[in-house]
């Protein structure tokens, strides 16, 4: 399965976080032909295990990448039949009116996020943004129907399937960060290509965009030696600020900042240079907001590095990706992790 | 002591790149204790052997001070950085910095007031707005000295001045690294762990890790600590005051300190006629807050040297209230293992 | 149950402080649990056997409530004070507190300030009726704690108090505890300390008991008052089960657990959906490698100040509803 076939698929799977068992099965299985063991844990991380094909003391590697999605939650279901709702994950609210949405109660319910219409709307009004708690989502049935296949705590996740736009451009919804399993998919792939020792853990973490909590416990349960954090970080746009974000086409990012370990960063660097994999540098000056921030403090510590793929618009249903930096994140990452030679614990130090 | 204090604080070390005060606490600790090693994270753990038990005794400062990274070099060879760690924006306009590894001296420029609207003034800045000028024509020029990533501290002498006083950058938490080293020059009856702590800054992270390796029996954490005691600020958010001696700590938001703990330590000072006072907010947090909750859980408390202006370039701290801190802990460590 | 939670909620118990509470919920447990012990954080952890081949799982409720910290005496003897906890002005004004010694005061504001928004807890004071420096040094030091007056009523069957967060959960699982029959489950009952700081408490317990299931009892908002913030939990129509506050996401199956258990022994539940807050299970689901983790949520007005509101049958079938679950053969 290619690449982009492959997110294609990811993203028409719900899973918001907390509930991720369908998105769990799914990657289970495409993980199965490349690993040499695959087992989820009953937070639904999937966890895929390639042994080495070299002898030798290679490290313990574990990848992370979070297969779980922002979304919405029923929160309530009023006397007509409209359905009122809270966020998972960081949800701008100004992206929810009019969207189109999927209820998964007993059935597969399509919905609209409607909401006033303009007319009806005081001048004032008009000019703030609609807060959520005055949204509410019109499944088109009557009320007895909405109340016997929707209950309370149901997800709500966006239809919004992968789109292809010019260049090697896709847009959807939830490439971040089922993106970052698809590099993950395309590493397993590469590293078929290479020769290595020691093990790698290509780990999809549950519940990040609620706290990076897939990754907090399945970093203790694996207790690597290296941590690799693969997310999305943001594309440039005309509006947002230059220290903020990164071209689509350079390349991906290599976080930088106390959140990574330092040498180890650089090792990456210095593997993307020597096989010219162009990359750009993200600056973090405190806690990445990924994976990364809970791996690099499990148990005695794992050093970590972080690469991410520019995203533009960034948690709504149009985020949109360069596909070439998939592949060339898993090179890299394929690459890094064959580099890890006798002598690769000097990396870990000081 | 001065001597050693100046080297510490001088010192280059912001949060994720303490290298320069790691070597150098690395070279003054390993001709006092029988191991020193450095953690996953980069803290460095200076372990002594007990003469007769093995109850695990840890002490604990912070290496890593606040200070920047470089973001991005702009195209006219102006840098754009972000704050590690907590700082009041509003101290940074006309300050001084060293960025990386070859210290290269930057200064924090701002618009000369001549330029500036009556309404600007009276607005505080804020970091996106501000950049590091190097002197550099252009940005291929800057990029032959500096890149983003790299980081910057506050470019600030450790003097002595007033009355018994000194005034510098990172005296948080220097002065809990001067300490630790202090007391190292005894043996004791227990096992000692000294550890000298990366990215308390950005999140009490390096504790977290060592907390979790070293699993002791108690832990006494010495740190630099609020000091408000100056001109506009009401007696009851004072925190600490300067010259009465080491500040005990009641509770912060990061951890309740063991009460056990505490009365010992007001035992300890009170026997041995050490000054001292109890702190008096429950504000700020240190890395007690992540050794009291590793694993099972273990008993910390917190002493803090009174720091006016912490997190500036130009803390100050009083050269008395540093010796008694660094009595007192011996005090502590005299009687602490029947605790 | 009446006497159980008017006896928990009187006693003085601020976060940091729990040992008066601790004792008592040992009194009353003590001949029902095979071990009891307090941990170095101060958890009160009591061990019930199971019959074999069940789970390992662990209860919590939190034993502190929130509080006023003195952090400075002033030349006129009146108290300046931190919080302990989630303490808001509107809920402090004018209020009467406590120590422990028994001393009273009241905490008042700089009435100078116009608008109430301008006013902050450090803008606030305990006034316990001295008059100088030195007298209140005789009564108070810095460090003391003061909680809310306590005072109970009853009121067509709703239980008001100060503290009912979280001494309605210790009471329901100390009543749990009387209740419970034979089990296959290994259970672990933990009076937790600290929540009302961050979970902290718990975090430790959790590490330490290593548990198959963690179940945390603790009260949540209700969406039934006037112009409220909606929510879809009301007073009187059951104990609410979790389904998400801002520090867990209960575990689906844990919550299919609590549903399909409640809906077998016909016991009325409500579902609840919190946006904000978080309970002793936010710590205990991320210990170690993960442990499914859900809440039993008492529904309670007026959270976190004097006059916290229950119904008394909303405590009855939690009592019920949890004892259930824990005489389950669960598949988890």
């Amino acid at each position: 399965m290619d690449a982009k076939q492959f997110l294609g698929q990811l993203i028409d799977v719900p899973g918001v976080s907390g509930y991720e068992n369908k998105i769990s099965k799914m990657i289970m299985e495409a993980f199965e032909p490349y690993c040499d063991e695959v087992y989820r844990d009953a937070f639904y991380n999937v966890y895929g295990k390639k042994l080495g094909n070299r002898s030798g003391h290679g490290p313990k590697v574990m990848l992370a990448a979070h297969l779980d999605e922002i979304g919405l939650m029923v929160k309530d279901i009023d006397e007509k039949g409209f359905i009122s709702f809270t966020n998972i994950g960081g949800v701008d609210q100004r992206i929810l009116l009019s969207q189109e949405v999927y209820v998964h109660g007993k059935e597969k319910l399509f919905g609209v996020i409607g909401a006033k219409p303009p007319h009806l709307q005081e001048r004032k009004e008009a000019q703030k943004a609609v807060p959520m708690k005055e949204m509410a989502i019109d499944v088109g049935l009557p009320a007895e129907k909405v109340k016997e296949l929707v209950s309370i705590g149901d997800l709500i996740t966006f239809k919004s399937p992968l789109v292809e736009l010019k260049g090697t451009n896709v847009c959807g919804k939830s490439i971040d960060d089922r993106a970052g399993v698809v590099v993950m998919y395309e590493t397993m792939k590469e590293l078929e290509k290479l020769v290595f020792s020691g093990e790698v853990y290509f780990v999809a973490t549950a519940q990040e965009e609620v706290g990076t909590r897939g990754a907090i416990i399945s970093t203790y349960k694996v207790n690597p030696d290296i941590g690799i954090a693969i997310d999305v970080t943001h594309g440039d746009t005309p509006d947002a600020p230059k220290t903020e974000t990164h071209a689509m086409d350079k390349g991906p990012s290599i976080g930088v900042g106390p959140n990574m370990h330092p040498k180890l960063t650089k090792k990456l660097m210095d593997v993307a240079k020597e096989n010219r994999i162009d990359f750009q540098v993200e600056v973090a000056p405190g806690l990445t907001g990924t994976d990364a921030r809970s791996m690099q403090i499990s148990r005695e510590g794992v050093p970590t590095v972080l690469i991410e793929l520019p995203l533009r618009y960034m948690h709504t249903t149009v985020e949109t990706l360069n596909m070439d930096n998939v592949k060339k994140a898993a090179k890299l990452i394929a690459l890094f992790i064959a580099s890890m030679e006798e002598g690769w614990e000097e990396c870990l130090t000081y | 002591m001065f001597d050693l204090l100046k080297k510490l604080a001088e010192a280059r070390g912001v949060s994720g790149n303490e290298d320069e005060v790691r070597q150098l606490i690395i070279e003054v600790v390993t001709p006092l204790v029988d191991e020193v090693t450095v953690d996953r994270m980069g803290s460095v753990i200076a372990y002594k052997k007990g003469t007769r038990s093995n109850k695990k005794v840890m002490l604990c400062a912070h290496m890593d001070e606040v200070g920047f990274i470089i973001t991005r070099i702009d195209d006219n060879g102006m840098l754009k950085f972000a704050t590690v760690g907590s700082i009041d924006p509003r101290i940074l306009p006309s300050k001084k910095v060293r960025i990386g590894d070859k210290a290269i001296p930057g200064v924090l420029g701002i618009k000369a007031i001549h330029l500036q609207e009556p309404a600007e003034r009276e607005r505080a800045v804020k970091v996106d707005q501000m950049y590091i000028d190097i002197g550099a024509k252009n940005k291929e020029e800057a990029e032959k000295l500096v890149k983003p990533g790299d980081y910057a501290v506050f470019d600030s002498e450790c003097i002595y001045f007033g009355d018994n006083k000194v005034k510098s950058k990172a005296l948080d938490d220097r002065v809990g690294c001067l300490t630790l080293i202090e007391v190292l020059k005894d043996r004791y009856p227990f096992d000692l762990y000294a550890c000298f702590t990366v990215q308390e800054e950005v999140g009490l992270r390096g504790a977290k890790v060592a907390g979790y390796s070293i699993q002791p029996d108690m832990a006494l954490v010495v740190e630099g600590t609020t000091c408000s005691d100056v001109p506009g600020v009401d007696p009851h958010k004072y925190s600490t005051r300067m010259g009465e001696g080491p500040a005990i700590s009641i509770a912060d938001l990061a951890s309740y300190s063991n009460k056990k703990l505490v009365s010992f330590l007001i035992q300890c000072a009170k026997n041995a006629k050490i000054p001292f006072q109890i702190k008096e907010s429950i504000s700020g947090g240190n890395d007690a807050g992540e050794i009291q909750r590793a694993r099972g859980g273990t008993m910390t408390a917190v002493v803090s040297v009174p720091c006016r202006y912490i997190h500036s370039p130009s803390s100050v701290a009083d050269l008395n209230d540093i010796d008694n801190t660094i009595k007192l802990v011996q005090e502590f460590l005299k009687g602490c293992e029947a605790l | 149950m009446r006497e159980l939670v008017k006896k928990l909620t009187s006693i003085y118990g601020p976060a940091g402080n729990e040992e008066l509470v601790s004792q008592a919920i040992r009194e009353e447990i003590e001949s029902y649990v095979d071990e009891i012990e307090v941990d170095v954080m101060g958890n009160l952890i009591a061990h019930k056997k199971g019959s074999g081949n069940g789970k390992r799982i662990m209860l919590a409720a939190h034993m502190d409530q929130i509080g006023f910290m003195v952090t400075h005496i002033d030349d006129k003897g009146f108290l300046r004070f931190s919080n302990l906890g989630g303490i808001s002005v509107a809920n402090s004004i004018n209020r009467r507190v406590i120590f422990e010694s028994g001393l009273a005061g009241v905490i008042g504001y700089e009435t100078e300030i116009d608008s109430w928004k301008d006013i902050t807890l450090s803008k606030m004071y305990i006034d316990i009726g001295v008059s100088s420096k030195e007298e209140a040094e005789k009564l108070v030091k810095i460090g003391d704690v003061a909680v809310y007056h306590p005072l109970f009523s009853e009121s067509n069957g709703k239980y008001i108090s100060g503290a009912m967060d979280d001494r309605a959960g210790c009471a329901l699982l100390v009543q749990t505890i009387k209740n419970i029959g034979s089990t296959p489950n290994d259970l672990y009952f933990v009076f937790t300390v600290q929540e009302e700081l961050g979970l902290r408490g718990a975090r430790t317990a959790a590490y330490a008991l290593e548990p198959d299931i963690g179940i945390a009892v603790d009260v949540t908002a209700t969406g039934d008052t006037p112009k409220c913030r909606p929510m879809a939990v009301s007073l009187g129509k059951g104990p609410a089960i979790k389904i998400k506050d801002a520090s867990v996401l209960a575990h689906p199956l844990v919550k299919e657990l609590m549903i399909s258990t409640a809906e077998k022994h016909n016991i009325p539940y409500q579902l609840e959906i919190l946006e904000y807050g978080g309970t002793d299970s936010g710590a205990i689901h991320l210990s170690r490698g993960g442990v499914p983790s859900g809440v039993l949520s008492i529904p309670c007005r007026y959270i976190h100040s004097d006059s916290e509101t229950i119904d008394a049958s909303d405590l009855d079938n939690g009592v019920k509803l949890l004892t259930k679950i824990l005489e389950e053969d669960i598949n988890i």
